[in-house]
């Protein structure tokens, strides 16, 4: 009975929130919106921390809350990061992750404190006291001190938003571990469609209080129908494997079963599994597979979709023979010209690929 | 001169007695008033800020009726076999707690309002219970607002005359402190006496007021 059940209504203000969801708990599940779509709302009531006027959640057939009952936060198996660290200033660093820790017994620590410590690499300022943290090491004790409440699921609410770029990017590393180390499922609300290729299986999109898909992540991040395939930076995300590496032009390649990209030279071992980002205004269309031109990754595709962005631009989801999406932002003039039509086979350049791990 | 000291203690045990007191009544209504969103909140922290703006004698007065011998408490406390309460230093006590209130619950209240609900929520997604919470993370975080409460309802016991004089009196040993003191001495002519007492409670004042100062600086400074 591995799912998360969640059906809630609640006004808030003049905002109205009414969700209802059900998917397996397993992995990383983004909550998906632009501020204001109720995301943080979602996550504070499948919490406790508001008490919606009615509504359901249970979690692993567990019951949090239903018509009848409603379990206090302080007694729901979760863990918590709040976007900003929430330190306890009044405590050490140590303390701080003792805090949850001691209140959980014995039998039911699933997490052993020394490898939450080293898996966040808390070691070096554990004995400190908070105030003398940078954002990156603040939120990193943050996350460590929910772990350690061994908690049925996680719920983060932008944890890296409150992080300059350079902390960002220190902190990524570890949540992709916590998923590969700690089988614990997540809710992780995000406004940031890279952030949420980068971490989440599953996605929940929510606009004005209300849930309009659920589904793959790597999926619905494509879909023409919504939102997150029109931003500017829409991107999509392929998977593959490391096949070779090109030591004269210091490139790696990663194939897949639809083709293969290259990326500048990572040292990754052949064969280990890689995914890759690339931005849908980094790919161009062409009918032919040219050799008369600079760019080197040129992947066969077909157009199962399009869509107008704006008056100038168009938006191409394009699948690669493996079955994998990939999507192309081109000029309406551009897609006119090359008479684009579901079902057409055609050759998607790509300009740049980035590896995200 | 024979320096008399039984009021300095006197007042010294009045200030105490007072200040613990308010600390333990205090604290949940600066808790409620930082927290509450019942309409007639706003009426009860007026109520408890009162004693700022209301004359001691008025006060004073009131109390003299309600604690008297005909007054509601009065005859509560004579049915109970307590006697009455003015003059006697438990009745003091009295007088001086609702007199220093707002010294005391108003730095405390702020000091819950400054810190926000978030460490609350956070504690309580670590599994602290209600009065884990409070004891464990409010009291701590608001400590500042506690020292500042303290030295406050402290020195303003201490320097209280008005009140006194219309519950208390003036006897020694029960009701006769530092201030009334010096009102006694000066009346009586004895000036060696009062400028030792006025003196010293000058020097009192002085040291409270900076204390506090150093303190709150070296609060802030520890990145509270």
């Amino acid at each position: 009975m591995s799912t998360i059940e969640v059906s809630l209504t609640k006004q808030l203000g003049d905002f109205h929130l009414d969700v209802s969801f059900k998917l397996p708990a397993n992995g990383v599940i983004a909550l998906f919106g632009r501020s204001g779509s109720g995301k943080t709302s979602l996550l504070r009531a499948i919490a406790g921390l508001i008490r919606p006027s009615n509504g359901v959640v249970k979690i692993n057939g567990e019951i949090w809350q239903d018509e009848h009952q409603f379990i206090p936060t302080h007694q729901r198996p979760l863990g918590y990061v709040f976007q900003e660290a929430s330190l306890f200033p009044h405590l050490s660093v140590r303390r701080n992750l003792e805090y949850g820790w001691r209140r959980i017994p014995k039998a039911n620590r699933k997490i052993d404190f020394d490898s939450v410590v080293e898996l966040l690499g808390i070691g070096p300022f554990i004995q400190r006291a908070t105030h003398r943290l940078s954002g990156g090491e603040r939120q990193r004790v943050a996350i460590a001190r929910a772990l350690l409440t061994s908690p049925r699921l996680l719920l983060m609410d932008e944890p890296l938003s409150a992080l300059d770029h350079g902390a960002k990017r220190s902190i990524l590393p570890y949540l992709e571990n916590l998923n590969d180390e700690l089988a614990i499922p997540s809710l992780y609300v995000s406004h940031d469609p890279n952030e949420v290729a980068h971490l989440a299986d599953q996605m929940v999109v929510l606009e004005e209080g209300k849930v309009i898909a659920t589904g793959p992540a790597a999926n619905l991040l494509t879909q023409l129908d919504l939102p997150m395939a029109q931003f500017d930076d829409a991107a999509a995300t392929l998977a593959g494997s490391v096949s070779a590496h090109d030591h004269t032009f210091h490139l790696t390649w990663i194939s897949m079963d639809g083709g293969r990209v290259a990326v500048a030279r990572e040292d990754l071992p052949v064969g280990r599994h890689a995914r890759v980002r690339i931005q849908a205004r980094d790919v161009s269309l062409s009918l032919k597979a040219h050799s008369d031109t600079s760019i080197i990754n040129i992947l066969p595709a077909i157009v199962v979709d399009t869509k107008e962005v704006n008056q100038t631009q168009m938006i191409v989801r394009l699948e690669l023979f493996d079955g994998q999406t990939l999507l192309s932002r081109i000029t309406r003039r551009s897609g006119l010209g090359l008479g684009l039509h579901e079902g057409m086979q055609l050759y998607a350049q790509v300009k740049s690929v980035a590896l995200i791990g | 001169m024979e320096m008399d000291w039984q009021p300095v203690w006197l007042t010294l045990k009045l200030a105490t007695t007072t200040t613990l007191v308010l600390l333990i009544l205090g604290t949940p209504v600066a808790w409620w008033l930082s927290r509450s969103k019942a309409w007639w909140k706003d009426i009860i922290g007026s109520l408890v800020a009162l004693p700022l703006v209301l004359p001691p004698t008025v006060l004073g007065f009131y109390l003299l009726l309600m604690l008297g011998p005909n007054g509601p408490i009065g005859e509560l406390t004579q049915s109970l076999g307590l006697g009455t309460l003015p003059f006697t230093f438990p009745g003091l006590v009295i007088g001086s707690v609702i007199y220093s209130l707002p010294f005391v619950v108003q730095p405390i209240r702020n000091a819950f309002e400054a810190m926000g609900e978030r460490p609350m929520e956070v504690a309580a997604t670590l599994r602290a219970s209600p009065l884990e919470r409070f004891f464990g993370i409010a009291i701590p975080l608001a400590r500042p607002g506690f020292l500042t409460g303290s030295v406050l309802g402290f020195a303003h016991t201490v320097g209280e005359f008005g009140v006194v004089l219309m519950i208390g009196g003036n006897i020694p040993g029960e009701t006769k402190v530092l201030s009334v003191a010096i009102y006694d001495h000066v009346e009586t002519l004895e000036w060696e006496q009062a400028h030792w007492l006025a003196g010293g409670m000058l020097l009192f004042a002085f040291i409270v007021v900076y204390s506090m100062y150093l303190l709150e600086k070296r609060l802030r400074r520890s990145g509270r």
